[in-house]
C-alpha cells in the first residue's frame, strides 16, 4: 500500500503521503517513533498527538472552521488520513503575493479564524504560516493540529498567538505589519474573553524579554 | 594580495558565577578581506575560576561580584604569563556587555575599562550568547549549524540568517539550567563542580522512567510546570521515587523537548548540522540524544567539552576579535553593561 503512495514531504515527526480515500484525493500522515527518546515517552507522544490531531480537526469542523476532513485514523500504523487541500502554504502565498490590500485582507482573515478557533477553546499549539493553506477559493485552511489541545485558558490562547508572532518574525521580513493586521482582526469586536487574551499576550511577551538574564 | 594580519584579543567574562580570562590569536593569511571571513584560530590562554555557594543554595549577585573582584587580577597575570605576552602585545580588550547578572558584569567591565586606559588599548563589548556560538563554531568547525544554546539563564534554538543569529525557539519561562539547578537544591546535591553535573551523575544510576509533564509549543518549550511537578514528587513521595530515578526522568523528558524543537528548526531551515553550546551542553546524555536525532536526519551533532561550553574568557575574546577585525570597537561612554541583551540584537558583520 505504502509503495503506491507518493511521499510529499518528510517532516520532523511524520511522513506525508499523497494517497486516495474512496476515490477522493487524500493525505496520509504517518507519525514515526523517535529513537532518541525513552520508548514510553515516545509511545505516549506519538499516540497522543495522533488522537489529538483527529479530535481537534473534527472540533474545528463542527464549529465552522475550515480544516481538512478526517477520513480515517489508523492507531496501529499511527496514520491519519485526511482530505487533500490543493494550494500553496500561507508562507509561500505571502512571498508570492504583490498586492498589499490582498495581503492585508488575508492577514485579517487569519485573525478572524484564530479568534473563532479560540472562542471554541481550541489551541493549535504550532501556529506558523506554513501550517495554513490557501485553497482554490483563496480561503485559509488550518492544518497540523498535532500539538493542539482544548483549553479555555487565556494564557494558553495568548501563548498560541505568541508562537505565531515569533514564527512571523523569524520567517517574514515585514512581520510587524503582517502580525499587526492579524491581531487587529483577532480583537475586532472583542468580547471579554478576547480582551483577556490580548492583555495576557502582553505579559507573555514581557516574560520573553525579561527572561534573557544570565549566561 | 595584501599582507597577513594577526589580531590578539583578551577576553574577560563574568556574567554569572564563572570568572574567565582568555587570550586568542587570529591570523588572516591574506589580510582581512570580505572573502576571508574566518581566520586561523590559536588559543593562547583560557583560565577560569568558579564561585560555588554551599549545597542547597543558589549564588547571590553580591557574593559573585566579590569573588570576581578578588580573583580577576591574579587570573589576568596567569593568563598573560601562560600566553607569554606583555600588555602591549594585546590588540583589543573584549568584555561581556551582557546578558547576565548586573553586579558581576559591572565588576568585570570596570576592570576592562581600567586596563584599556592603562594600556591604551581599544575595548570591544561582546554579547555573551554570541560568544558561545562563535566559540562552538571555531572549536568544532561546524559551518552553518542550528545552534541549541542551553545554560543556567538561556534556552534558545538559533539559526543564522542575514548577519543575525535569529532565535527560532526558546523557553517560555525558566531556562533549562535554572530548572536543573533548582531541582538539585531540592535534592540538596552539592554545587561543586556544578549542580547540573551532579544531576547527570545521579541520572546515570537511574533506570525507572517516571512520566512528567511534557510541554512543547511550536518551537518553544516550557519548564516551570515540570519543575513544580517533580519538586512535589521529591518532597511528598520520597519512598516511592529514588533521587536517581527522578534525575533520570527529568533529564529524559526535558532533553526530549529540546531535541524535538531543535529538529523542528532544522527541518524548517533545511539544515542537518546542530551545534550544542552553553553549560548544559556538556551533558553527555543530551549530546547523545541530539546525535541520535541528527543521525536519523543524515547529519551531525557538534559539541564542545567543559573548557568551552561552560562560560569562559576565550569565547568573549573570540567573538570580540571577529567584530574588531571588521572595525568594531566600543567607545568608553558606551561600555555600560546590560542584564538584557538578546542574541538577535547583534549585527554579525563577520559572516556573509
Amino acid at each position: 500500500m505504502a509503495d503506491q503512495q507518493e511521499v510529499l514531504r518528510q517532516g520532523a515527526e511524520a511522513r506525508i503521503y499523497k494517497t486516495e480515500f474512496e476515490g477522493k484525493p487524500a493525505i496520509a500522515k504517518q507519525r514515526f517513533s523517535k529513537k532518541y527518546r525513552h520508548p514510553e515517552l515516545d509511545h505516549k507522544l506519538t499516540k497522543g498527538r495522533l488522537n489529538q490531531e483527529a479530535r481537534s480537526l473534527q472540533r474545528c469542523r463542527d464549529n465552522g472552521i475550515k480544516v481538512p476532513r478526517v477520513y480515517h485514523t489508523d492507531k496501529a500504523a499511527a496514520t491519519l488520513t485526511i482530505e487533500f487541500i490543493a494550494g500553496p502554504t500561507l508562507k509561500e502565498w505571502v512571498f508570492a503575493n504583490t498586492d498589499d490590500q490582498l495581503l492585508k485582507d488575508q492577514m485579517e482573515a487569519l485573525g478572524r479564524i484564530l479568534n473563532k478557533m479560540h472562542m471554541h477553546n481550541i489551541i493549535h499549539g504550532d501556529l506558523t504560516t506554513s501550517n495554513a493553506i490557501v485553497d482554490q477559493q483563496g480561503e485559509l485552511v488550518l492544518i497540523d493540529f498535532g500539538l493542539s489541545q482544548v483549553s479555555p485558558s487565556a494564557e494558553d490562547k495568548a501563548v498560541d498567538l505568541y508562537v505565531l508572532e515569533r514564527a512571523f518574525i523569524s520567517t517574514h521580513p515585514n512581520s510587524e505589519l503582517l502580525f499587526g493586521s492579524v491581531l487587529e482582526a483577532y480583537e475586532k469586536n472583542a468580547d471579554e474573553a478576547t480582551s483577556a487574551v490580548i492583555k495576557r499576550l502582553e505579559d507573555v511577551r514581557l516574560r520573553g524579554r525579561k527572561r534573557d538574564m544570565t549566561g | 594580495m595584501s599582507s597577513p594580519r594577526t589580531i590578539i584579543a583578551l577576553g574577560l567574562e563574568g556574567s554569572a558565577n564563572k570568572l574567565g580570562v582568555g587570550i586568542v590569536k587570529h591570523t588572516y593569511p591574506s589580510g582581512i578581506t570580505a572573502s576571508e571571513l574566518a581566520p586561523q584560530y590559536e588559543e593562547l590562554a583560557n583560565i577560569r575560576d568558579t564561585y560555588n555557594p554551599p549545597a542547597g543554595h543558589g549564588f547571590q549577585p553580591r557574593d559573585v561580584a566579590a569573588h570576581h573582584r578578588a580573583l580577576i587580577l591574579p587570573l589576568l597575570d596567569k593568563a598573560l604569563a601562560q600566553a607569554k605576552l606583555q600588555p602591549q602585545d594585546i590588540d583589543c580588550i573584549c568584555f561581556t556587555k551582557g546578558p547576565g547578572m548586573g553586579a558581576p558584569l559591572q565588576s568585570v567591565a570596570l576592570v576592562a575599562r581600567t586596563l584599556s586606559q592603562l594600556w591604551n588599548k581599544p575595548l570591544v563589548g561582546t554579547n555573551h550568547c554570541v560568544g558561545h556560538i562563535e566559540m562552538g563554531r571555531a572549536i568544532t568547525g561546524a559551518q552553518n549549524p542550528v545552534v541549541l544554546y542551553v545554560s543556567g539563564g538561556n534556552t534558545q534554538v538559533i539559526a543564522y540568517s542575514q548577519q543575525t543569529y535569529r532565535i527560532f525557539g526558546e523557553t517560555l519561562d525558566i531556562a533549562i539550567g535554572n530548572c536543573l539547578d533548582r531541582f538539585a537544591r531540592v535534592l540538596k546535591l552539592p554545587n561543586d563542580p556544578s549542580p547540573g553535573y551532579n544531576i547527570e551523575q545521579y541520572a546515570k544510576k537511574g533506570s525507572k522512567y517516571i512520566p512528567l509533564p511534557y510541554t512543547v509549543k511550536g518551537m518553544d518549550v516550557s519548564f516551570s510546570g515540570i519543575l513544580s511537578f517533580i519538586e512535589q514528587l521529591a518532597k511528598t513521595q520520597k519512598d516511592k521515587y529514588s533521587a536517581e530515578d527522578l534525575c533520570y526522568s527529568l533529564q529524559e523528558t526535558m532533553f526530549a523537548m529540546l531535541v524535538e524543537i531543535t529538529e523542528r528548526a532544522m527541518a524548517h531551515i533545511n539544515s542537518s548540522e546542530v551545534l550544542v553550546v552553553g553549560g548544559v551542553g556538556c551533558n553527555v546524555r543530551l549530546q547523545e540524544m541530539m546525535g541520535e536525532m541528527a543521525k536519523e536526519r543524515g547529519g551531525n551533532v557538534f559539541a564542545t567539552d567543559m573548557r568551552y561550553c561552560i562560560d569562559n574568557g576565550i569565547m568573549i575574546a573570540q567573538a570580540g576579535a571577529l567584530a574588531f577585525a571588521r572595525g568594531e570597537t566600543t567607545k568608553m561612554q558606551d561600555t555600560w553593561i546590560t542584564q538584557r541583551f538578546r542574541t538577535d540584537q547583534v549585527h554579525v558583520a563577520w559572516r556573509d
